[in-house]
């Protein structure tokens, strides 16, 4: 089993946060038509809250949620349990997580075409700071396994910068030097 | 759950205190026993309770999606206690004594909801933190890195001692007597896990205030509170408390009553463990339904209580830790970092351009400490949740602008004491860049909510998606509201269970739900005129019952009637007694009506939840048929006269109250029994009204004893209700008794709806 686990994913959107309503529905739907073949428990709504975590869709290995952290609308895939393999396999499966849902959610009629994400543009961290520790020898591990993947998805050209400060957790965001749809990210990404 | 697991025991074993980490180890083994099916799931239940680690709605492994009930089929097929998923996320409760927080603290809260929740904290009406969608795998570590810090979750939950509460601006208060932190916080250490209070048949909440007629603590509401006081004794004020037991809200809600009025600080905490001792001893341990100590003291009265209490205090050993923290108690006093008349570095800007969100926040969120110089700041969150980012923020503005002195309120708020008055704007901008400057603390938009559906397994109501719905549309509007409709109170309760403390604000809900058309519809119980001052001096009383969907349009209805009619200055509370219940109850009756599912399906659902409320018995055809069945009739009836048992008690009629109020069950009783029996009573009981005792005795043995009358929490409770009334005289209640019998009898009706309901859709499925 791989030192990495917990990875999160934030795919960032291209437009201002739309009304988030829609997005009750949209996640209860997916509950009922068991989206993904994950194991969704439910939906909780944090719409009330200023930059934060939004529409969130509760499911036993994950926490989907439209999020809003840093004014900054995104799709937030946060991986609760274990991924087997290796380091690039939790990373890699967090990021097709975060597309996969981002790309349902474009399909999605209640947004009229309004949320549209960025494929070019994301952030991922590490939600466990006993596993990974924000400091130096540990932003160099994750630089290290986040690289190639990175490359894969955005291009040899993309900048990764470190996320926060020392008390956040450890991540980097992650940009393209190109346009980059979440259809074409997908792809890169599974190829 | 957390791959590094286990992992944080050695890092913090210099930080985390022996007992604490002792403690938690025992409780990690615990789990792995559990984990081998080696503990009984009751005894797993109630140990991990006792630890704050509480069950979430849907942990039964069972949710309705809005189209059928789904099996949650979780990877671990273990149980965490009866009828309840392994892998089932739960809530953990963190106790915050007297809400006191550091900036330390309040990081380490951040990061635990990050890391194990999802990423809310969330201020409970009892100044607790509560992390939501928690694995039960999770806990000893999250449990470690909070003694780390110095917080424990024991006793959070189960039948313990739980959090001690405080007015939360003790010590900087204009009214108090004096200080009573010290005292909450040697209260909340001496009874935690003392051996006294390991064997109560239910939970205790105790509460500390600093003076009688501000909410302050809201000693009334509570299983035991102290007040402070002082007399002069050789010309010299000498600091004492007023002890009062047997307070509470839940679902038949009392009034604390005076058990001493001067206890001296010496006496307070052997008191509290004599009190403990005779409620284990003489409380209710099978039922439930009455074992919190309220029910004890009703039984016994004060008086027989305040004599065992006293005798039980005369046989305690001496224990040196009942006045080992009193040296220092009385000068204990917090600091500010600075001086008070220090001045903002950017302040001006804020203050001379006049604006208008600045002045708001200064009228609605700071209060003048009684220390000259300094402010308590309000820091209202919406519905009590506040981010990790927020909390940060928090942290750091706590350093930078005091001495880390921040509590929790039970309005689901922070407090900053020790501002500076002098850096007021400075902070305002401060709290502002952390989206935490909105203003109208204590105000109409400052709704108070318990979790409800949302999370509760109790929920019947979503009373946080109500809560959200009216806060958007008030705050819209918050600028044109009369400063008398702005300074109303609101407070939402999933259920009667009061945990969003309903009983005691200007207009209160609790969740309750109605047939109509064939359907289950979300309603919520109207509660007006209960009073936050007085340390919740007296509660309201149920209106009606008004279709989620429409209660914004009560709201307006309310508080336009008040502006309107309003006497001069007349406070909301006068105007509500003035006024009467019925009139109000007339006001609200054109907002009871529920159209069709097809012409307005959104009645059928809950705020911020799409899902259908119920579906069992749900279909086209039902939907759509108007049909209105005699049962649905008679209920009304039978709610109707439990409203005229209210009207009979405010004109002082109270043997007639009590008539009423019996009257109004029986009638639902027979209702019931009609509708179980295809249309008529059964064999032995008359239709007539005048034969309470063969409705009563049907009910006992075709409903109670059958248990289809059962509550699937409150198992038989409500049903006791009309048993018990069934043997008492109405001659024999005095005030307190009828009041208690019309909270019944409005309990027993709406256990009656449910029943109905229950009985409806096992039909249908027949």
């Amino acid at each position: 089993m791989s030192w990495l686990q917990h990875v999160n994913v934030k795919v960032y959107a291209r437009t201002a946060a739309p009304d988030l309503t829609p997005a009750i529905d949209i996640f209860h739907r997916w509950i009922q038509s068991e989206y993904g073949d994950h194991l969704l428990l439910d939906v909780a709504d944090y719409r009330h809250v200023p930059a934060g975590p939004g529409v969130i869709l509760v499911a036993h290995e994950a926490i989907y949620g439209l999020d809003e952290a840093g004014h900054q609308l995104g799709m937030l895939y946060n991986r609760r349990t274990r991924v087997a393999g290796e380091a690039a396999d939790a990373i890699g499966l967090s990021w097709r997580e975060a597309l996969a849902a981002c790309a349902q959610l474009e399909k999605e009629p209640e947004f009229g075409g309004e949320l549209q994400f960025d494929g070019a543009v994301a952030e991922v961290f590490v939600n466990d700071r006993r596993l990974a520790p924000n400091d130096e020898a540990t932003a160099e591990r994750l630089r290290a396994e986040l690289q190639p993947i990175a490359e894969q998805v955005l291009g040899s050209g993309c900048e990764l910068r470190r996320l926060g400060e020392q008390r956040d957790r450890i991540g980097f965001l992650c940009r393209g030097g190109q346009e980059l749809s979440v259809a074409d990210a997908q792809s890169r990404l599974s190829g | 759950m957390k791959v590094s697991n286990g992992s944080w025991s050695e890092l913090l074993a210099d930080k985390v205190p022996a007992d604490l980490a002792a403690e938690i180890d025992v409780f990690e083994n615990e789990i792995a026993l559990k984990r081998q099916d080696r503990i009984d799931d009751r005894v797993f239940a109630e140990t991990r309770l006792r630890r704050g680690v509480y069950g979430q709605r849907y942990d039964n492994g069972h949710r309705h999606d809005g189209l059928q009930t789904r099996e949650l089929d979780f990877p671990e097929k273990l149980t965490k206690g009866p009828d309840t998923a392994w892998d089932a996320p739960g809530m953990q409760r963190i106790k915050i004594p007297f809400g006191g927080l550091n900036a330390e603290q309040i990081e380490v809260l951040a990061d635990l909801s990050e890391e194990y929740s999802d990423g809310i904290s969330h201020i409970t009406t009892r100044q607790d933190v509560q992390l939501h969608f928690i694995h039960v795998a999770d806990t000893p570590d999250l449990m470690r890195r909070l003694a780390a810090v110095g917080i424990t979750t024991r006793e959070a939950c189960g039948n313990s001692v739980r959090n001690v509460t405080a007015c939360p601006i003790a010590g900087v208060c204009h009214t108090q007597a004096f200080d009573v932190t010290p005292y909450a916080d040697a209260m909340a250490r001496f009874l935690l896990g003392h051996p006294d209070v390991q064997d109560f048949g239910r939970k205790f909440k105790i509460a500390f205030s600093g003076c009688r007629h501000e909410a302050c603590g809201l000693v009334r509401l509570h299983d035991m509170g102290a007040i402070a006081v002082t007399r002069q004794v050789d010309g010299k004020a000498e600091r004492g408390f007023e002890l009062y037991v047997g307070g509470g809200l839940g679902s038949v809600p009392h009034q604390a009553k005076l058990l001493e009025d001067f206890v001296v600080p010496d006496e307070l905490l052997p008191m509290a463990q004599a009190i403990s001792r005779v409620y284990a001893r003489l409380g209710e341990k099978k039922n439930r339904a009455a074992a919190r100590i309220k029910f004890l003291i009703a039984k016994l009265g004060v008086d027989e209580f305040r004599r065992l209490v006293r005798e039980e205090r005369a046989t305690l050993a001496e224990d040196p830790r009942w006045t080992d923290y009193m040296e220092g108690a009385e000068e204990f006093a917090e600091s500010p970092l600075a001086d008070g008349s220090s001045a903002s570095r950017d302040g001006a800007a804020h203050s001379d351009n006049g604006a208008a969100d600045y002045a708001t926040w200064l009228e609605d969120n700071v209060y003048r400490q009684r220390q000259a110089g300094y402010s308590t700041v309000t820091v209202a969150l919406p519905l009590g949740d506040i981010t990790a980012s927020q909390m940060r923020a928090l942290a750091d503005i706590a350093r930078r602008y005091t001495r880390e002195t921040v509590r929790t309120t039970v309005e689901q708020n922070i407090v900053i004491r020790w501002v500076p008055d002098g850096r007021l704007a400075e902070l305002y901008g401060e709290l502002a860049a952390a989206d935490l400057a909105a203003s109208g603390a204590g105000t109409i938009v400052d709704i108070t909510s318990c979790p409800g559906t949302d999370t509760c397994k109790l929920g019947i109501a979503s009373s946080r998606g109500l809560a959200a719905e009216l806060r958007e549309r008030l705050l819209a509007k918050s600028y044109e509201l009369d400063a008398s409709v702005r300074g109303l109170r609101i407070k939402v309760s999933g259920c009667f269970n009061s945990c969003g403390q309903h009983h005691v604000s200007d207009i209160g809900f609790y969740g309750v739900s109605r047939k109509r058309n064939n359907i289950t519809v979300p309603h919520f119980q109207v509660v007006l005129g209960g009073q936050w001052q007085e340390n919740a001096g007296s509660y309201g009383l149920a209106i009606g019952a008004v279709p989620s969907r429409r209660i914004p349009d009560a709201v307006d209805t309310i508080t336009s009637r008040y502006l309107a009619d309003r006497d001069g200055d007349e406070s909301f509370q006068d105007f509500i007694q003035r006024v009467g219940k019925a009139d109000l109850k007339g006001m609200l009756e054109g907002l009871s009506d529920v159209p069709t599912y097809e012409v307005d399906a959104s009645y059928y659902s809950d705020w911020g939840d799409p899902r259908v409320f119920t579906t069992g018995d749900m279909g086209i055809g039902e939907c759509a048929g108007e049909v209105v069945a005699p049962i649905d009739f008679q209920l009304t009836a039978a709610e109707r006269e439990a409203f005229e048992a209210q009207l009979h008690q405010e004109s002082g009629h109270l043997e007639k109250a009590a008539r009423t109020a019996y009257g109004a069950m029986v009638n639902a009783a027979a209702a019931l029994l009609r509708y179980h029996h295809g249309g008529e009573l059964p064999t032995g009981s008359a239709n007539g009204s005048g034969d309470h005792d063969q409705v009563v005795a049907a009910f006992r043995t075709d409903l109670y004893d059958t248990e289809l009358f059962f509550d699937p929490f409150a198992k038989g409770k409500f049903g006791a209700y009309l048993l018990k009334a069934s043997s008492h005289d109405s001659a024999d209640y005095d005030e307190d008794g009828v009041r208690q019998l019309i909270e019944e009898s409005q309990l027993f009706i709406e256990a009656a709806h449910a029943c109905y309901a229950r009985l409806a859709d096992e039909a249908a499925l027949v």
